[in-house]
């Protein structure tokens, strides 16, 4: 895995699970996961697409989708601003082509640096067009999850980004083309009851969170005792809701894996192809 | 002043009038002598007529928040209502075929001018034991594994499929979450999109984020000129902007929840209109309305082949979303 130097340059930080002082080097060295707790700290789309794909050899695409305040609603303008100048990006999905272990695959690769990773128009507009090169080209789609849900601030037009990118889903599916997910920290409420819970295959993250209510409305609905492990990869695994919690340092060679075994099918109709379609 | 938080708070005082018209007429029944009796009967027509005033003021004009306690009324027809009044031989069928049984979803075949349909809907209670019955009409995992069983059979038996949209969201305890609420909605949906039979939704009064999204991805989706469509309830959004839940009306504002905005954004295919003062004031010309609806929307649907159907509602759902395209 190709482990790039600590991007700040402090020596040393804090783990925000187990508070115990870590060495930078040590901690980007261990993919930001806690030496002590195995806590792992959540990457930006551009950290998560090195650390998984081939070197240099993601391709974005989409790039010129930007979100625009369709229902004029209050503050979203400035909050819009505020994430493009933290995250460099228009939005909180990143999507593409890449290589994994020099398989072609289609990716998406959401940020909750942006604005909690949340689906509005062009989250749910890169999803789908990942979805849909995945099933048009018949390379395997694999979309890392990160997101509070769809996005408030636009409305019903979010909501409907949850059958937008549903139903390319299906189209994925209905082409044979397997669709990977990857849950981590947090997987929730509008993503999750969409795209990311009907993928063929689901792995998690160590402790990401993944639900379906935040705290926040579930308390407004009434729900107050609830389990210690409530809503995370492993108490969605004893429900049999994902298929394995998978840790940082071996996610590449798990997806390859199923890349391999799960889109040879397809892998071949591409090959067969000459490549891209 | 601040806003009224139930439908009924917002028309207590209309509600007073019509009370003591009723009390009035039962007066005017008794009343033997029959001078008396027409000059009780010319007072209840002033007061009908002040009534029907009334009513023209209160809901010309409504704002959003008035639309979410309309849709939330009590005493508007909920799904099993207009089930009766459209349909026959319907024939409720139930259970998830894996453990569980949902009430706040219910559906089953029935006929639809004589032509077989599958219905679906959520399904509020009335009364105390009613709400509790129906989970406020908040569908669990077993609720939408339900609805793909129905959907399945709806392809398998060329029947269309009707929904009712009705909730104000799917169950968030941890029930549901032990048994995966969320995979069960996005199978839902999924499976909506498989179907090769026209599918009509009618919201009809709560459009509550991903739990009606679960059975509403269909070919055609009308609203009732008083429901509302939301990506989530004003009060879970207010918490969470501004951490204040009884901003609810202002949030209802920001959220553009009303059938009006849902068709400017081209979410939603056509808004029914509603008799004067709500569907509840009048529910036989709302069934006619809805009725009316749906007769002419699958009609046109019937139309289409199987495979058309299928692309026709994924080219719908594709098209929606606003974004910019930038610059370089």
């Amino acid at each position: 895995m190709n482990t790039k130097a600590p991007a700040n340059s402090e020596a040393f930080l804090q783990c925000i699970n187990c508070k115990k002082i870590l060495f930078s080097i040590d901690f980007e060295q261990n993919l930001r996961v806690c030496n002590y707790c195995g806590h792992h700290h959540r990457l930006s789309a551009a950290t998560r697409i090195a650390w998984t794909f081939d070197e240099d050899t993601f391709e974005e695409l989409d790039t010129e989708l930007r979100s625009g305040n369709p229902l004029e609603f209050p503050d979203y303008v400035d909050k819009l601003h505020a994430a493009e100048a933290k995250t460099k990006r228009f939005d909180s999905v990143v999507s593409g082509r890449a290589k994994l272990e020099e398989m072609p695959v289609s990716v998406a690769v959401a940020d909750f640096n942006f604005m909690g990773g949340s689906m509005g128009s062009v989250a749910g507009e890169k999803i789908t067009r990942t979805l849909e090169r995945a099933a048009d080209e018949q390379t395997p789609a694999i979309i890392f999850c990160a997101s509070g849900g769809a996005r408030m601030q636009e409305g019903l037009l979010s909501l409907m980004q949850m059958a937008k990118t549903t139903a390319a889903a299906q189209r994925c599916a209905e082409a044979g083309v397997p669709y990977i997910a990857v849950f981590t920290d947090p997987t929730m409420a509008g993503v999750l009851a969409s795209y990311a819970s009907i993928a063929d295959v689901i792995v998690a993250e160590p402790r990401a969170l993944v639900g379906f209510a935040g705290t926040r409305v579930s308390k407004q609905a009434g729900v107050s005792k609830v389990p210690d492990d409530f809503q995370t990869a492993e108490f969605c695994l004893k429900h049999g809701m994902i298929d394995r919690i998978v840790p940082r340092k071996e996610m590449r060679d798990t997806l390859a894996s199923l890349v391999r075994t799960l889109g040879g099918h397809a892998l071949s109709a591409y090959a067969a192809n000459g490549g891209k379609k | 002043m601040s806003s009224p938080k139930t439908h009924k708070e917002w028309e207590r005082e209309l509600l007073e009038l019509e009370d003591f018209i009723a009390k009035a007429r039962e007066a005017a029944r008794k009343e033997a002598e029959p001078k008396s009796r027409e000059a009780l009967e010319a007072k209840i027509e002033d007061l009908e007529k002040g009534r029907d005033k009334f009513i023209d003021v209160m809901y010309s004009n409504l704002g959003p928040w008035e639309k979410v306690l309309i849709a939330r009324a009590e005493k508007r027809p909920y799904t099993l209502d207009y089930v009766q009044a459209l349909f026959s031989e319907y024939v409720e069928l139930q259970g998830d075929r894996r453990g569980f049984a949902d009430n706040a979803i219910i559906g089953g075949p029935a006929l639809f001018n004589g032509q077989p349909v599958m219905v679906v809907g959520h399904q509020k209670g009335r009364n105390i034991q009613e709400r509790q019955f129906r989970n406020f009409g908040m569908a669990k995992p077993e609720g939408y594994r339900k609805a793909i069983r129905l959907f399945d059979m709806a392809e398998r038996f060329r029947m269309p499929v009707i929904s009712f949209v009705d909730t104000p969201a799917a169950d968030p305890g941890v029930e549901s979450e032990s048994r995966g609420i969320s995979e069960a909605i996005a199978a839902a949906i999924m499976k909506m999109f498989e179907l090769t039979v026209p599918t009509v939704a009618v919201v009809i009064g709560e459009g509550g984020s991903g739990g009606a999204i679960g059975i509403a991805a269909s070919n055609r989706v009308l609203m009732l000129e008083n429901s509302v469509y939301s990506v989530i309830p004003p009060e879970g959004c207010a918490a969470i902007l501004w951490r204040m839940p009884e901003r609810g009306p202002d949030a209802s504002k920001a959220l553009k929840l009303t059938a009006a905005s849902a068709l400017e954004y081209g979410l939603i295919d056509e808004i029914l209109p509603e008799p004067k003062g709500g569907a509840h004031r009048s529910p036989v010309e709302t069934f006619a309305t809805v009725k009316e609806a749906i007769e002419k929307h699958l009609g046109a649907l019937q139309k289409l082949s199987p495979e058309v159907v299928k692309t026709d509602r994924y080219d719908k759902y594709r098209g929606m979303g606003r974004f910019e395209i930038a610059e370089g």
